[in-house]
């Protein structure tokens, strides 16, 4: 599904990530995990193909094509969805009308009609159920004054809708109480499938509780330093990354 | 020909034809003003950023001034894409147009001459009212030159269900033209009315509008105005639309400019009673080589006045935008709240726009507030949408619409919303 060789980006003069090589296969879930400017969010943007980030060394494949020749709107196209750790507030354009456009722009990237307002209306209220989420929120404008929870439960709808084959998930625990970390988690869970595969970035074990990984990886320092399963995270939570942070050290 | 030598010409045979002209002894003083002012160039305060002198000056002596009178060859007008019209009032090259206008029997239409003889106080207290708020040429220009003006009055709890249209047909098929049309509406007591002006030009030779509107509105009265301008790059304007509030009434105005040469627009609010209410909304949509200037003016007279004034523009090409807003609060106008706020988008380098709000308070106990923004459209938010899957454009059109819809909402009579929704429609997703 994805390879990643030796990928190497920075935004304006500062390197920020400096040889990463991740490998994921669909059906699986990858976790990368790590402290605070390690470079997790680049690695995800950059994926996502986001202008500030430059590319200065490496290869990604995805499903055998390079990614990195793609437009954003074409990685998407492509099956890509990156679940923002920001969402952006668009005043004026409602959330369906958003996800609408969204959802036949990739079919007609990928040679089927789009989809009639009949169709759409049933495919939404099959999405909505899934992360609970209300049909008033859709009609408002999209992000527009919307809790932090209900913007990162409008992605997840929105990455149901759009049924990519790799999701990314941004730091999408952030802000989120308990609650609605299990919904989104079980939005999540549902989606998932044999011939999909799923990238958490997260800060805590918390999530992986609900989104259980197949892999962990810790990336430090723009590398990733350390692979292992779930239990990883764990040793992570109980240890903090400051063991990490001295075995590359020693390394070093 | 000199473009002055031209207008000279134009003004002695019209005096010869109509010396015996109601309205003789405004026009020739009108003329005289003219004469002094010439038309304003960007040494006139009003007209730094918008150059006109230099449209009149190339068009030479091949500009055709329609005679004021008379209009011959009237064949295939263009009809209005709208169902829902009380009124269809039709000037053709700036020439009221009776005979081809669709009237009914509640609203009463005459031209100004014989208004004049009915309504004299009503002429006499309105018709010129503009010319002490616009002081300039282009203003003195119309009254020495504007021909059969449009009179409608609508009568006391006249309440109107669909708009009256105001069409301004020119044609500048063989010649240049410059069209001068005028009119004046009272909207009486208790009376509702929703005023729309519209323009097309058939031919393809420069042709220029040179436009006055005024409209007193009475006590308990509601006026709303829409002025639509949609049309190719050879046809410019400078419109004043001057409005009394004379009882306490309310008005809503939108003025929405989608393409043109270069158009000006003058849009006043004269707020003459106590607790009167207006609002202003505009949009200009340019792109090519358009530019499009508005200029407004809210005069607060009475305390407990309440405008509101809210034009965005977008910007593409090689555009111009211009927006000047100025609010006068006088001294007796106590408690005044007033507010006006400009957002500009800019899509290439080469567009340009240039923003003045502008607040003059000589009364002490005020609510105003006035600001513009210019930017660029959003990376974020155009980020958010790729990573959706949607292209540049339907990005771009997705995002340019949510910034036109706030005032295109303003808009009320359905119809005319729909028709200015698929224009903008066209231009975004299928324009340049």
């Amino acid at each position: 599904m994805l390879q990643i060789k030796n990928l190497h980006a920075k935004i304006e003069d500062k390197q920020i990530l400096n040889g990463i090589n991740l490998t994921i296969n669909a059906g699986e879930v990858h976790a990368i995990m790590g402290p605070n400017g390690s470079g997790k969010s680049t690695l995800a943007n950059v994926l996502a193909g986001r202008s500030d980030y430059e590319v200065t060394a490496g290869e990604v494949l995805f499903k055998d094509k390079d990614l990195l020749s793609f437009s954003p709107e074409d990685r998407a196209r492509e099956g890509m969805f990156l679940a923002f750790q920001y969402p952006v507030e668009i005043p004026g354009v409602s959330t369906t009308n958003f996800i609408k456009t969204a959802v036949n722009e990739i079919r007609k990237y990928q040679g089927e009609d789009p989809l009639d307002a009949v169709a759409f209306l049933k495919m939404m209220k099959e999405k909505m159920k899934l992360v609970n989420i209300d049909q008033s929120l859709l009609s408002r404008s999209l992000n527009e004054g919307f809790s932090g929870g209900e913007k990162k439960r409008n992605e997840i709808f929105q990455m149901a809708m759009l049924e990519p084959s790799l999701a990314i998930l941004d730091e999408t625990d952030s802000g989120l109480d308990i609650d609605a970390l299990r919904i989104v988690a079980n939005g999540v869970n549902t989606l998932r499938n044999e011939n999909n595969a799923v990238l958490v970035v997260t800060h805590y074990q918390r999530l992986l509780d609900y989104i259980v990984p197949d892999y962990v990886h810790v990336l430090y320092k723009g590398r990733i330093v350390k692979s292992g399963t779930k239990e990883l995270a764990l040793e992570l939570e109980a240890n903090g990354y400051d063991f990490i942070k001295q075995n590359v050290g020693e390394i070093a | 020909m000199e473009f002055n030598q031209l207008i000279q010409d134009a003004f002695n045979s019209l005096t010869q034809e109509q010396s015996e002209d109601t309205f003789f002894p405004i026009r020739q003083k009108a003329y005289e003003n003219f004469q002094r002012q010439g038309i304003p160039t960007s040494k006139h305060e009003e007209w730094k950023y918008t150059r006109i002198n230099s449209i009149v000056n190339n068009a030479n002596a091949a500009f055709n001034f329609a005679t004021p009178f008379k209009v011959t060859g009237i064949e295939n007008i263009p009809a209005l894409p709208f169902t829902q019209t009380a009124l269809q009032l039709v000037f053709v090259d700036g020439v009221f147009y009776e005979e081809l206008s669709m009237l009914n029997d509640t609203v009463e239409v005459c031209s100004m001459q014989q208004a004049s003889v009915r309504y004299p106080d009503y002429i006499k207290k309105h018709a010129g009212h503009s010319s002490r708020y616009i002081k300039d040429g282009m203003q003195a220009l119309n009254t020495a030159f504007a021909g059969n003006g449009l009179f409608v009055l609508v009568p006391k709890n006249t309440v109107l269900d669909a708009p009256i249209y105001i069409h301004h047909i020119t044609r500048s098929v063989a010649n240049q033209l410059f069209v001068q049309p005028r009119s004046l509406v009272v909207v009486e007591e208790n009376a509702q009315v929703q005023l729309v002006e519209m323009y097309s030009n058939e031919g393809t030779q420069e042709c220029f509008t040179n436009q006055v509107t005024e409209i007193a509105v009475y006590d308990q009265a509601r006026m709303e105005y829409y002025k639509l301008q949609n049309q190719a790059s050879h046809c410019h304007q400078v419109g004043t639309t001057h409005i009394q509030q004379v009882g306490k009434c309310f008005t809503h105005c939108v003025t929405i400019t989608l393409s043109g040469g270069t158009v000006r627009n003058n849009l006043n609010l004269v707020l003459e009673a106590p607790h009167n209410e207006g609002h202003m909304y505009g949009l200009y949509l340019l792109d090519g080589q358009t530019h499009a200037d508005n200029h407004t003016i809210v005069d607060n007279l009475a305390p407990d006045c309440f405008s509101n004034e809210f034009y965005k523009g977008i910007m593409d090409g090689k555009s111009n935008g211009v927006f000047n807003g100025k609010i006068f609060v006088r001294q007796i106008a106590q408690k005044t709240n007033a507010y006006q706020s400009n957002k500009n988008v800019l899509l290439s380098d080469t567009a340009q726009v240039n923003t003045k709000p502008q607040l003059e308070i000589f009364a002490d106990d005020v609510k105003c507030s006035h600001g513009c923004t210019i930017g660029r459209l959003d990376d974020e938010a155009m980020f958010y949408l790729k990573a959706r899957g949607i292209g540049d454009k339907k990005a771009k059109a997705l995002l340019l619409h949510a910034f036109a819809e706030e005032i295109v909402e303003q808009v009320k009579p359905e119809e005319l919303k729909k028709y200015i929704e698929n224009l903008i429609n066209e231009r975004l997703e299928f324009g340049e």
